[in-house]
């Protein structure tokens, strides 16, 4: 392995999404975006919807991940995912009619709307477009 | 001695019943395998999982959180996971015993049921039903673990509940599964993994610090489990359901060969009396 790159793994419940190199991997924390090189300091955090974007050498991959946690070692980066897919499997109409329904339960708050719950909802579907966008 | 009639029709409704077990065998060989594909799958996240929890810990010590000691309340809420169907040897009963056999009094448990069998028979012996899963079973996704233990979880943290248990069948492989309980919270991790975790000498990092991250990561800990134990409980119920129709087909072999050799008896009876009377009757014309 050359030192300029690190392993990285992407895991879900139901299957792992991605294992392999990579020279840099971008995503979003509860903190902010972070960016991972190799050598990073040893680090758990808490991963919140975004996308993930994976370099390795000249070829980047892109993948929308919502909710869970990720593990920096120096030499390995595991991602925990709840839910974590790559742009071909998102339903572009299903993530718009998403959008519609978060941001109308946002519109009338009542007392019975979830607004934690819709914001989530509404964050995923922003970040289901924009990785195809 | 039963008339061949009557041997004849009870053979033929025992060979029926067998193509049915039959049957119910192979579709659940199919389902299982595909059950079984799934938990495995399932098993990677559940370690890393697992690890990190125990890093942490071993990293945190004892940091005040509200998951990780008593809350005081005597309430227990236990996750009941079992079958839809029953058929399937002694897999729910074994479940229900799991709760009734243990060591929980009875007025302090608060059931939360996923499958019908156990449930409904807990339910008769006077347990409480807090919520019923139940069709989530037919095929359990991550989404429904989140929203099953987002509900224990908010019976936990309004101190309805003072300590969360699991029950589910642990698939060991395709002849033996484990009715197991465990307790999911306040959370127990075995010292010694806590220990190997600090001895790797990762000074690791939390962002948010750890009590932030700890109030997070704990839920998720908790639906992980729950997810594993739903998907190796599908696994262990065709599992289960595998085995027993596999001895119901050898039973109704054995019932089979067994009328067999009645109704041929009966029949060789029947041609030798017929025989008898037929030479009686030419002795009495001579």
């Amino acid at each position: 392995m050359a030192d300029n790159t690190f392993k990285i793994s992407i895991v879900t419940p139901e299957r792992i999404l991605y294992e392999g190199e990579a020279t840099m991997v971008e995503f979003n924390t509860v903190e902010g975006q972070i960016g991972v090189l190799p050598m990073h300091i040893p680090l758990t955090t808490v991963i919140a919807p975004g996308i993930c974007t994976i370099t390795e050498g000249e070829t980047q991959k892109k993948a929308a991940v919502h909710a869970g946690l990720a593990e920096i070692l120096p030499d390995k980066v595991t991602l925990l995912a709840e839910i974590a897919e790559w742009p071909d499997e998102i339903d572009l109409e299903r993530a718009r009619s998403a959008e519609d329904r978060a941001r109308e339960r946002l519109a009338n708050k009542g007392d019975d709307v979830d607004v934690l719950r819709a914001e989530i909802a509404l964050k995923k579907a922003l970040v289901r477009q924009d990785i195809l966008a | 001695m039963a008339s061949m009639r009557d041997i004849k029709r009870r053979k033929q409704s025992v060979s029926s019943t067998q193509q049915i077990t039959k049957a119910m065998k192979l579709v659940s060989t199919v389902k299982l395998q595909k059950a079984r594909t799934k938990a495995e799958q399932t098993s990677p996240y559940f370690e890393a999982m697992y690890s990190t929890i125990c890093s942490m810990l071993a990293k945190a010590g004892t940091v005040d959180n509200k998951y990780l000691k008593d809350n005081g309340s005597e309430k227990k809420a236990v996750i009941v996971i079992s079958s839809n169907r029953g058929l399937a040897g002694g897999y729910n009963s074994n479940i229900a015993k799991q709760i009734t056999g243990s060591d929980l009094k009875k007025e302090d448990v608060k059931l939360y049921v996923i499958g019908h069998k156990a449930g409904d028979s807990l339910a008769r012996k006077g347990y409480e039903v807090a919520k019923d899963y139940s069709p989530v079973m037919e095929a359990p996704t991550y989404a429904d673990a989140i929203s099953i233990c987002n509900d224990v979880l908010e019976a936990y943290a309004a101190g309805e509940v003072g300590e969360i248990y699991l029950v589910y069948t642990h698939f060991k492989n395709t002849v033996s599964q484990v009715p197991k309980m465990m307790k999911l919270l306040p959370a127990e991790i075995s010292e010694e993994d806590v220990q190997a975790a600090s001895n790797s000498n990762v000074l690791m990092n939390f962002e948010p610090n750890e009590e932030e991250a700890l109030e997070l990561i704990i839920p998720k800990y908790v639906t992980s489990l729950v997810f594993g134990a739903l998907t190796e409980a599908v696994a262990s119920e065709n599992g289960a359901r595998m085995q027993a129709m596999d001895s119901a087909t050898n039973n109704a072999e054995d019932i089979i060969s067994d009328l067999s050799l009645k109704y041929n008896r009966a029949r060789q009876g029947s041609i030798t009396q017929e025989l008898t009377e037929i030479i009686a009757g030419a002795e009495a014309l001579t």
